[in-house]
């Protein structure tokens, strides 16, 4: 086993506010939110960045639990968990990190979204949402298709994401958002 | 008709629905995961309060944060109050954003161009 020292100056060194590792439950989305927004005061954050942060971060972890829930036939009781992390860098810039497993056959559409949110701009984007938000259905679970977007509004900033192959069944969603200062 | 009255949460709003005065204020947060549910109680509120609406009706909408899934639960509540404004009531909608606070006055501005209701931006100075 490491040295928990070696921990502690990974996640010191890597600036980690907080990170998560298992299975997202609402209880669980509930403190998490609590502990940051406690953190963020702690920091004498402006108003603007600690509700740009809150937003997004209710978005990336409302993704995880809506994702893992939907897909909860297809995924295995050790894949229902999810990877949470985020940092705050030496310029105030803070990266909310996701992970979690998805069903190769459900990419395809991950992907083409993403890249969709990617290519657009601003005013895009703020059209984009409007569609989604006046035709698009809600799931079952109350996932609306609204949350990439979303983030991307609020971040300002291309979704930063990836897709490792694990089997012939899983590969593992990275997902990386930014929030600047000003 | 009685008045509907939700107290907050951490994950969402004090809901007050006087149907007696024609008064709806929405104040807090509302970012729980399943909404649908959550708003279903004023949705119907207002539906029963179509047949016999007062001649104004005003509405407060008070979010410091909404989730996504709120987001369309909010429209299907504006598009209740398109409605009763077609009909018999004269409705406004006051959306209050803080200073500085950009993204809620841009939703505010999504939902002016989809509803057909007057909305008036309330700017408040935060604490």
């Amino acid at each position: 086993m490491r040295d928990i020292h070696d921990f502690y100056n990974m996640m010191e060194d890597g600036k980690i506010m907080l990170s998560f590792n298992g299975e997202v439950t609402s209880d669980l989305l509930t403190s998490i939110l609590q502990i940051m927004e406690s953190k963020m005061e702690n920091l004498d954050e402006s108003p603007k960045i600690k509700k740009k942060v809150y937003n997004i971060l209710v978005e990336c972890l409302q993704n995880l639990y809506h994702h893992i829930d939907e897909d909860d036939t297809l995924t295995a009781a050790n894949e229902k968990t999810a990877l949470f992390m985020i940092r705050k860098n030496e310029d105030g810039e803070y990266s909310i990190m996701t992970g979690n497993y998805i069903a190769n056959e459900n990419i395809h559409l991950l992907k083409s979204k993403l890249d969709k949110i990617n290519s657009m701009d601003k005013e895009e984007l703020k059209d984009y949402y409007k569609e989604v938000l006046n035709n698009g259905e809600m799931s079952s679970k109350g996932g609306g298709g609204l949350g990439m977007i979303d983030i991307a509004r609020k971040s300002g900033k291309k979704l930063d994401y990836n897709f490792k192959n694990v089997d012939e069944r899983f590969s593992f969603f990275s997902l990386i958002v930014k929030i600047s200062q000003n | 008709m009685e008045e509907l009255v939700i107290d907050g949460t951490p994950k969402t709003p004090i809901i007050k629905f006087n149907p007696s005065n024609g008064y709806l204020l929405v104040r807090g947060r509302s970012i729980p995961e399943n909404s649908i549910e959550f708003y279903k109680p004023l949705v119907d509120a207002l539906e029963a309060y179509n047949k016999s609406a007062k001649p104004q009706t005003n509405v407060d909408i008070q979010l410091e944060y909404f989730n996504t899934s709120s987001s369309k639960c909010i429209l299907d509540v504006f598009k209740k109050l398109e409605t009763i404004n077609s009909g018999s009531s004269q409705v406004t909608i006051n959306w209050f954003y803080e200073t500085d606070d950009e993204d809620m006055l841009e939703a505010g501005e999504d939902y002016q161009a989809i509803i057909s209701v007057p909305f008036k931006m309330v700017e408040v100075n935060e604490e």
